[in-house]
């Protein structure tokens, strides 16, 4: 699909039926209409019928316009929303595992950590384990500072968002699961379908 | 009362309004086979002789009648051979159920006899799927399943049944409510907002055109487009599939447009300085380069597909939403207009195409496609519904039989799958058994689904067979005459004798390879109740003009020299 990338970045937040392989449908259409996503997390919601999902593409306005569409066409997508242009809270979360072994890098790291949201989580006499919670830009620099100290493993699990105030993203919707359910406690009082 | 699985599938499809289906059996779907005996004198199966046939035959019953059409087949090979027929559907967004047999749940990730991840391998090419993992929603699956096939911009819905959900018992409750899918909800009216932009732009435009798709018909917007068209004097263009959409010979309808479209619709559209795009889709082979197509024109586009609009060409009003329902809220503030210079440069451009009209040529000692679709077209009095395969018979079909009638056109736009046509014919038959059915096929195409003459005779099914038979696969020998110097690399065929076949099979049949041969033999089809078949042995290389070049720009078309010219 032709459309320019910017260089900036967008934020689709999606609620989505919480049934087997939805994920694999929004992997499918991502791979089938070749969107690049930058990452992709999936939580449940306070729902258990609903999962929400945070996706971040390196796109112009255009190109999330697209995606948002395509997700939408999805049936087990309830509702899309590019959230970049409200005022949102977004965090991601980064493990890194540095290298520890004298006295000059414990310092550094010590140092570097007290400056963000990061904290030591685990010692040893190598190698420690950072936690860095943050919007994306703060993670990332932080990785740069202490990059030159050594990183030996990371991983991040991706931006999760949530707009701000009273723009709620809608939870309250039944589905065919909840239905059936209902249906089957009122004819037989019990019952979970699975 | 306690049903089974296989009971529940049959009670489904009746009450979905389903009285034939098309498939084959095996070992996992052989519950849901066995269920069917109590029920065939409401809900008649048809047997094919190859899953990919039962896919196209819900397809041309589903194109015929606007219907959902109904395949079933079993797991494994039984689902994957339906799959070229689930993506034909799929790119030509036509409601099909597709009922699949499935291993029993515990087998289920073992690789056991016959197991395919039926749903996983249809997932792109459906419009949504289901594993039932219980049986007590498999009423509600079914349901879901026809709504969503049938609504919206429809398309093929696959259902996998494992084996033991089809022989498990359960209450069967036909939900009486609409399905609750919070996920799903169609575009369908604009706002005022939209209408209003739409009308300020046809209000301005002096050179606009329609470009009229198979939306429309699956709108059921055919008479809103004549209105549109005849009060702001708007030519119109069809895309193939959107053949129908508007009488042919009405004077504003200006031919199809596209790769093998008329000139005077491709000129028309680079030339023009607004297009009403309505229920189509700018595929490339009806634009040619984007990057010069329409270059003068601004863009209403008009489709039930939000993800359509601003996809392959930018609109200056995009409007999701239902035609029908959007037309008619855009008719009543519609301004009368007439655009005289507009239509008589088109004019002009048509009057120039039909001098180059191959019909209007001396061809004497040869018989050519154009004749013989032209012929069947004045013998079957414009008014039959006719089934193509793919390659050049379908283009000149395309232009050789002007359709009066939405729906009467049923042919593979999107995929262009060859062998589509016959079995697509058959269903088309068991959706409209009072039509008059011809399939026009290719020496190539009818090849790859021929297996379904026995079928066709085991039903005594009505349909006439036109083999379109130049000892080519003619389209792409026309590629390898124009891009690759003649070098035929795999297109020339050496055919059965497809009489002898017919007989094989019982069905009556007759060779023409003369121009006056051929209203008999059309006279004789028709006269037979049941299947009938007749080689037309053509001209083995003609050509289909005009050609835009894949990636060509749209103006930049190879047309057919006028004569003397040559
Ligand atoms: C299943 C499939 N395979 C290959 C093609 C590529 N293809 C397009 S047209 C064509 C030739 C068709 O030949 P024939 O059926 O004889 O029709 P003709 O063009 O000669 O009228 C081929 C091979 C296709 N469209 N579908
Ligand atoms: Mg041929």
């Amino acid at each position: 699909m032709a459309d320019v990338k910017t260089g900036s970045k967008v934020t689709v937040v999606a609620l989505v039926e919480n049934e087997p392989g939805v994920l694999n449908r929004i992997a499918s259409l991502f791979r089938r209409r070749a969107f690049n996503i930058d990452s992709l997390t999936v939580g449940r919601t306070h729902k258990p019928h609903i999962s929400r999902m945070t996706i971040r593409v390196e796109a112009g306005p255009e190109y999330a316009r697209k995606i948002a569409t395509n997700l939408q066409k999805l049936v087990n997508v309830i509702d899309v929303r590019i959230i970049d242009n409200e005022p949102h809270v977004e965090r991601d979360l980064a493990l890194i595992k540095v290298r520890n072994d004298d006295a000059d890098s414990r310092n550094t790291i010590t140092e570097i950590c007290d400056r963000y949201p990061a904290r030591i989580v685990d010692v040893g006499p190598k190698v420690a384990i950072i936690e860095i919670v943050g919007t994306e830009a703060i993670i990332e620099e932080f990785i740069e500072q202490v990059q030159p100290t050594g990183i030996v493993e990371m991983i991040r699990t991706g931006v999760v968002s949530m707009g701000r105030g009273t723009r709620i993203h809608d939870t309250n919707f039944i589905n065919r699961r909840t239905l059936l359910e209902a249906a089957a406690k009122a004819r037989n009082g019990n019952g979970r379908i699975v | 009362m306690k049903l089974k699985g296989s009971e529940i599938i049959m009670e489904s499809l009746l009450r979905e309004g389903v009285d034939v289906m098309f498939g084959y059996p095996g070992g996992a779907i052989l519950p849901t086979y066995d269920a069917m005996s109590q029920y065939e004198d409401r809900l008649h199966h048809v047997l094919v002789r190859h899953e990919q046939g039962a896919s196209h035959m819900a397809d041309g019953y589903a194109r015929a009648t606007g219907k959902v059409g109904v395949c079933i087949a079993t797991s494994g090979p039984g689902a994957t051979n339906l799959v070229t027929g689930l993506a034909t559907a799929m790119m030509d967004s036509s409601g099909i159920v597709a009922i699949t047999g499935q291993v029993p749940i515990p087998a289920i990730g073992s690789d056991a006899f016959q197991e395919t991840d039926v749903t996983g391998v249809t997932l792109p090419i459906t419009k949504h799927n289901y594993l039932v993992t219980d049986v007590r929603e498999l009423a509600y699956t079914i349901k879901e399943a026809f709504h969503i096939a049938r609504t919206g911009r429809p398309g093929p819905v696959l259902v996998d049944v494992p084996k033991d959900v089809q022989i498990a018992e359960t209450e069967f409750i036909w939900p009486e409510d609409d399905v609750v899918l919070p996920g799903y909800d169609p575009p369908w009216a604009a706002d005022d907002e939209e209408i209003n932009a739409a009308l300020r732009l046809i209000a301005e435009a002096e050179r606009p055109i329609i470009l009229a798709g198979h939306g429309i018909m699956m709108s059921g917007a055919m008479n809103e487009l004549r209105e549109l068209a005849e009060r702001a004097q708007i030519p119109v263009s069809l895309t193939l599939l959107g053949k129908g959409a508007m009488p042919e010979d009405h004077p504003l309808v200006i031919g199809m447009m596209g790769m093998h479209g008329e000139a005077s619709s491709n000129l028309a559209i680079q030339e023009a300085d607004l297009l009403l795009a309505l229920g189509m889709r700018f595929d490339d082979r009806v634009t040619g380069n984007l990057k010069t197509y329409a270059q003068k024109a601004k863009k209403i586009h008009i489709d039930i597909d939000r993800s359509e609009i601003n996809k392959n060409v930018k609109a200056d009003v995009g409007i999701a939403g239902d035609l029908k329902t959007v037309l008619t809220q855009l008719l009543p503030r519609l301004e009368g207009k007439s655009h005289p210079a507009w239509i008589g440069r088109i004019r002009d451009w048509l009057e120039d195409s039909s001098e180059r009209d191959i019909l209007n040529y001396e061809t004497p000692g040869i018989l050519l496609t154009a004749q013989v679709v032209n012929d069947i077209w004045k013998l079957t009095g414009g008014d039959a519904i006719t089934v193509t395969d793919v390659g050049q018979h379908q283009m000149l079909e395309a232009q050789y039989y002007p359709h009066q009638r939405p729906s009467t056109l049923l042919t593979s736009g999107g995929l262009g799958t060859m062998g589509f046509g016959f079995p697509a014919a058959i269903g088309a038959k068991f959706g409209a058994p009072d039509e008059e059915i011809w399939a026009i096929v290719g020496d190539g195409g009818f090849q790859m689904t021929l297996c379904e003459m026995a079928t066709a005779a085991q039903e005594n099914v009505n349909v006439n067979i036109a083999i379109i038979n130049n000892n080519f696969l003619g389209m792409v020998r026309q590629w390898q005459e124009l891009f690759f110097e003649k070098r035929y690399q795999a297109t020339p065929m050496v055919n059965p004798d497809f009489c002898k076949l017919a007989d094989a099979y019982g069905i009556p049949n007759r060779c023409v390879t003369k121009r006056d041969e051929i209203e008999d033999a059309v006279r004789f089809a028709q006269s037979i109740d049941g299947p009938a078949l007749i080689e037309f042995v053509v001209e083995k290389e003609e050509m289909v003009y005009p050609m835009v070049p894949a990636g060509a720009d749209l103006h930049d078309m190879k047309r057919r020299p006028k004569p003397g010219e040559a």
